[in-house]
């Protein structure tokens, strides 16, 4: 499949070209082994506040990444620039610089027979033909609905973009890849209270195909009721309770996870799951999978970032850790086979476990529902966990006003172990689905 | 005086065929219809970076990245494209791109060129190049060697050590022509200690505008492998972090990420022109103690934060954010300060070419007090004494901010006792400000490791306090 978007744009088989071109000069510097990416990418942004246009821009970026091994040692050098000149210079910076590393006896690409074959077209690409005006009126159209909301004072504006890339990789195993994506989106932040006292929310929708997005009006909606939701908050008292993560955080505790089980921490020793495969590690419900294939998914790809074959692929089965996330870097260090997860995992599901939200609320009866969560207070390597967090008092089930300035805190051991339920609620805007889960207990700590 | 804009012209222009008078033309071309304002920023950068890690360096890296970004403003609304080509086709195309903007308003009129004299806080050598690879791969085989001598219980150690070179040039509508050659050096060390089945981490690093050579002088290199040895051999002794509202010290340096979150993002111009900080329209209200005085400050010498001039040509300062605990002024790039009537204080900063530039923080610090640091513990009966951070985020609008401690201690009856882990901590920045009630006489700025998001974009930046005591902020442990 080899597709040209835009008459202004590469096309992917000149980037193919170009990707061997890299490879070819690797090999006459004497690389015994190399690989190179290449990457395009171009869109437009428009921003509207007040209703009046604030920023147009316009984006166009290119990439050349190469590594080369010479034997055992590795060197990486990129460039934006594509001509053959700079990437003679490109790969012989990458070869200076492998010359000086140091051997390592598991550096090299991934083995040969894990190369993806098979390239099947994933629904990725869905050019937006969207005019500066066009983006403007929608962004007017989504701003617009969230000020209609009385309460709303001020605005931060609403943005849509669009953007259109290219990505092409090629190794000396002879695999060659590339695939076109989009990634279209809308978003609005706005502003409601005084100078006495103001809270700000946003929302945002994005897709690979700009029909799937939500309506313009209804992320002004949902920004404006998040915004309005928040005004008057309480601080609340220091005490243990259990607490719900809404989906659109939720999926922060799950990312949390994978990196405990990403084979660079493991590896380092630098992980609270080391040694956890085949142990439980979540309750007997939880199921989670990997699901690289989805159509129009915003993780989908058919290979990683090292050529290898996607496949689906079940993480936890009844709450018991089954597989790593691993490249074929740290696969060879752990003793292991790569998991086709060099870049990260692609759409990991975390099955849902029966309830909807207003169930889970219930289920919950008394405790805080965490909708924001502020810094980086999680430490892999012990699993020590503490952040800020703002959100809702529940009681019987009920939302009953606005809570900030607390923290919550526990150890994510301890966390994964004491989820309750997973709610229906899943929120697909990420690489991460999971709906709303409520945990049995964490420290929260207030006034 | 280095000539900066002479550097500059050899390196970015030179090669692509272009002199001054280019600049005419793609301004010009921007200015072509009803533009109040125009500028052009040009970026050449090389970057390298080397990690070692089991004993052997693993992974090196090199990259080039140039390009040039065209900007137009018409009154608050603002067009923009950028090109990684810099030839003077895909120049007039970016501009032509920006410039579609504008429907209306005053058109703008080229100056002529006026050269922007900046300061000259940093050598303009390429730190790249002033070591061989061997003494760079030496530096880092010796400090991994000193991380694993002074403890057996250090079972990983991983060094890193980067470098960037950077020559700017910008040119802007109202006639200013401005360059920075800029260099930026980092190392850091990050340990793992276990003992009795305990893993711990800990880490350290620094760096500046210099040469690779400051990590050599003075064993600095040694030195950040021995806080990042102390810091996980100190977390494996720690014990819960206790949760709730208590009284806390901060020691001096890199805690100053405080003023960063809890003030400094709420007092930059964009915010404050939108009126969305909680900052917003408080100029000369006490929103901090008497003892609290705090500046952003860009021409500190080979400081991180530093710059000679920032990246819209506008020769950085001095800015005093809170004098004596009166808030007395915003941040400010050359947009926000023109829609709100004032100067810009040289803090319209950007990513790269291919961001837009807007108010960011440059060096952040609060100013000396008077006392004792050891007053100060001694003066709190039971708390927290936290001397490091991990980091921070806020929301400007609430003015709520947390900031993540990674080294802290409990103090119990005026003294400093058991080491506890990491907890975040929480307060609201135009109030916590006010419950400063002791200020040391330390001063301390970080050593170099600072980088602040904002919108998408990464800056480096510095920060720096002196131990100080606030009278109750939440702390998040989980000891309750």
């Amino acid at each position: 499949m080899s597709k040209k978007i835009d008459p202004d744009y590469p096309d992917q088989e000149q980037m193919e070209n170009l990707v061997s071109y890299a490879l070819q000069q690797a090999r006459k510097h004497g690389a015994s082994d190399a690989e190179a990416g290449m990457s395009f990418g171009a869109g437009l942004n428009v921003t509207v506040r007040l209703a009046e246009v604030e920023t147009l821009e316009y984006n166009r970026d290119r990439s050349l990444g190469v590594s080369v091994y010479l034997g055992q040692k590795k060197g990486s050098a990129s460039t934006s620039d594509w001509s053959e000149k700079a990437i003679q210079e490109t790969v012989n910076a990458a070869c200076a610089i492998a010359k000086h590393s140091g051997e390592d006896p598991f550096t090299g690409l991934a083995d040969a027979q894990f190369m993806a074959t098979e390239l099947a077209d994933l629904d990725l690409c869905y050019p937006w033909e969207l005019s500066a005006e066009q983006g403007i009126d929608l962004a007017r159209q989504c701003e617009d609905t969230a000020r209609a909301h009385s309460g709303i004072s001020n605005s931060e504006g609403a943005s849509v973009s669009t953007h259109t890339g290219i990505s092409v990789y090629a190794n000396t195993h002879g695999f060659l890849g590339g695939y076109p994506a989009t990634r279209h989106s809308i978003s609005c932040s706005v502003i409601a209270g005084d100078e006495s006292g103001m809270q700000r929310d946003y929302w945002y929708t994005v897709a690979r195909d700009a029909h799937d997005l939500e309506q313009a009006e209804s992320v002004g909606n949902m920004a404006a009721k998040r915004t309005l939701g928040r005004l008057n908050a309480r601080k609340l008292k220091t005490a243990q309770v259990p607490v719900i993560l809404r989906a659109e955080v939720a999926s922060s505790l799950f990312r949390h996870f994978v990196s405990a089980i990403s084979g660079g921490n493991l590896y380092r020793n630098s992980s609270f799951l080391l040694d956890h495969l085949g142990k439980k590690i979540f309750p007997d419900f939880i199921q989670i999978h990997e699901r690289p294939h989805l159509k129009k998914g915003l993780g989908s790809t058919t290979y990683d970032n090292e050529g290898v074959a996607t496949q689906n692929r079940t993480l936890v089965s009844d709450g018991i850790l089954q597989s790593y996330v691993l490249s074929s870097y740290s696969a060879r260090k752990l003793d292991m086979q790569t998991t086709g997860n060099a870049g990260g995992v692609h759409n990991m599901q975390v099955k849902p476990t029966g309830p909807d939200f207003d169930a889970l609320l219930a289920e919950m009866n008394n405790g805080l529902l965490v909708t924001e969560l502020m810094g980086q207070g999680i430490n892999i390597v012990t699993g020590d966990y503490s952040r800020g967090a703002a959100g809702y008092w529940v009681e019987n089930g009920e939302i009953q006003y606005p809570v900030e300035e607390i923290t919550i805190a526990g150890n994510l051991r301890d966390m994964f172990h004491q989820i309750v339920q997973v709610a229906d609620d899943v929120d697909m805007r990420g690489n991460i689905h999971t709906g709303s889960v409520l945990l049995e207990n964490m420290t929260l700590a207030g006034d | 005086m280095t000539d900066f804009l002479d550097i500059a012209r050899q390196t970015i222009l030179a090669p692509a065929g272009m002199v001054d008078e280019d600049l005419n033309k793609i301004l010009d071309n921007t200015l072509g219809n009803a533009i109040d304002s125009a500028d052009v920023y040009f970026q050449v950068q090389r970057h390298e970076s080397w990690i070692m890690e089991d004993g052997i360096v693993k992974e090196g890296s090199y990259n080039i990245d140039q390009g040039v970004g065209v900007r137009a403003i018409s009154d608050e609304k603002t067009g923009f494209a950028y090109s990684d080509e810099i030839m003077l086709p895909a120049l007039m195309q970016a501009s032509k791109a920006a410039r579609a903007i504008a429907c209306n308003g005053q058109q703008g009129k080229l100056q002529a060129w006026k050269a922007t004299v900046g300061h000259d806080l940093y050598m303009a050598t390429d730190p790249l190049e002033a070591l061989s690879s061997e003494v760079k791969l030496q530096l880092l085989q010796d400090v991994d060697a000193e991380a694993r001598r002074l403890d057996p219980r250090i079972k990983q150690v991983i060094v890193s050590l980067s470098g960037t070179h950077e020559v700017i040039l910008v040119a802007n509508s109202d006639g200013s022509l401005g360059a920075d050659v800029r260099p930026l050096v980092r190392m850091n060390v990050s340990v793992i200690a276990e003992d009795k089945g305990r893993r711990e981490q800990g880490g350290a690093g620094g760096g500046g505008r210099f040469a690779y050579d400051y990590f050599i002088n003075e064993q600095r290199g040694l030195d950040f492998a021995r806080k990042a040895v102390r810091q996980a051999l100190l977390n494996l002794e720690a014990i819960e972090a206790p949760a709730g509202t208590m009284n806390v010290v901060l020691g001096p340096g890199w805690p100053g990420v405080l003023l960063h979150e809890a003030v400094g993002h709420g007092l930059e111009g964009d915010f404050n022109r939108k009126g969305s900080s909680a900052f917003s329209g408080r100029i000369g209200e006490k929103v901090a103690s008497d003892q609290c005085t705090v500046v952003d400050d860009g021409t500190l010498s080979e400081r991180r934060g530093s710059l000679n001039i920032d990246d819209e040509g506008t020769p950085t300062e001095q800015t005093v954010l809170i004098e004596n605990g009166i808030l007395k002024g915003y941040m400010q790039d050359r947009l926000n300060a023109k829609l709100m009537g004032v100067a810009s204080t040289g803090n319209g900063r950007r990513e790269s070419f291919s961001h837009l530039p807007m108010p960011r923080m440059t060096n952040t610090y609060m100013l000396a007090g008077k006392y004792d640091p050891e007053e100060i513990i001694a003066s709190v009966g039971n708390g927290l004494y936290a001397v490091n951070f991990a980091g921070g985020q806020v929301d400007i609008t609430s003015g709520k901010f947390v900031f993540s401690a990674s080294e802290a201690y409990m103090i119990e009856n005026g003294k400093v006792t058991h080491p506890v882990k990491g907890a975040t901590l929480i307060g609201n920045g135009p109030e916590v400000m006010t419950r400063v009630s002791m200020v040391g006489n330390d001063l301390q700025l970080d050593d170099g490791v600072g980088t602040c998001g904002k919108e998408g974009q990464s800056v480096p930046v510095g920060v720096g306090q002196p131990s100080m005591r606030i009278d109750g902020i939440t702390v998040g442990g989980t000891g309750v």
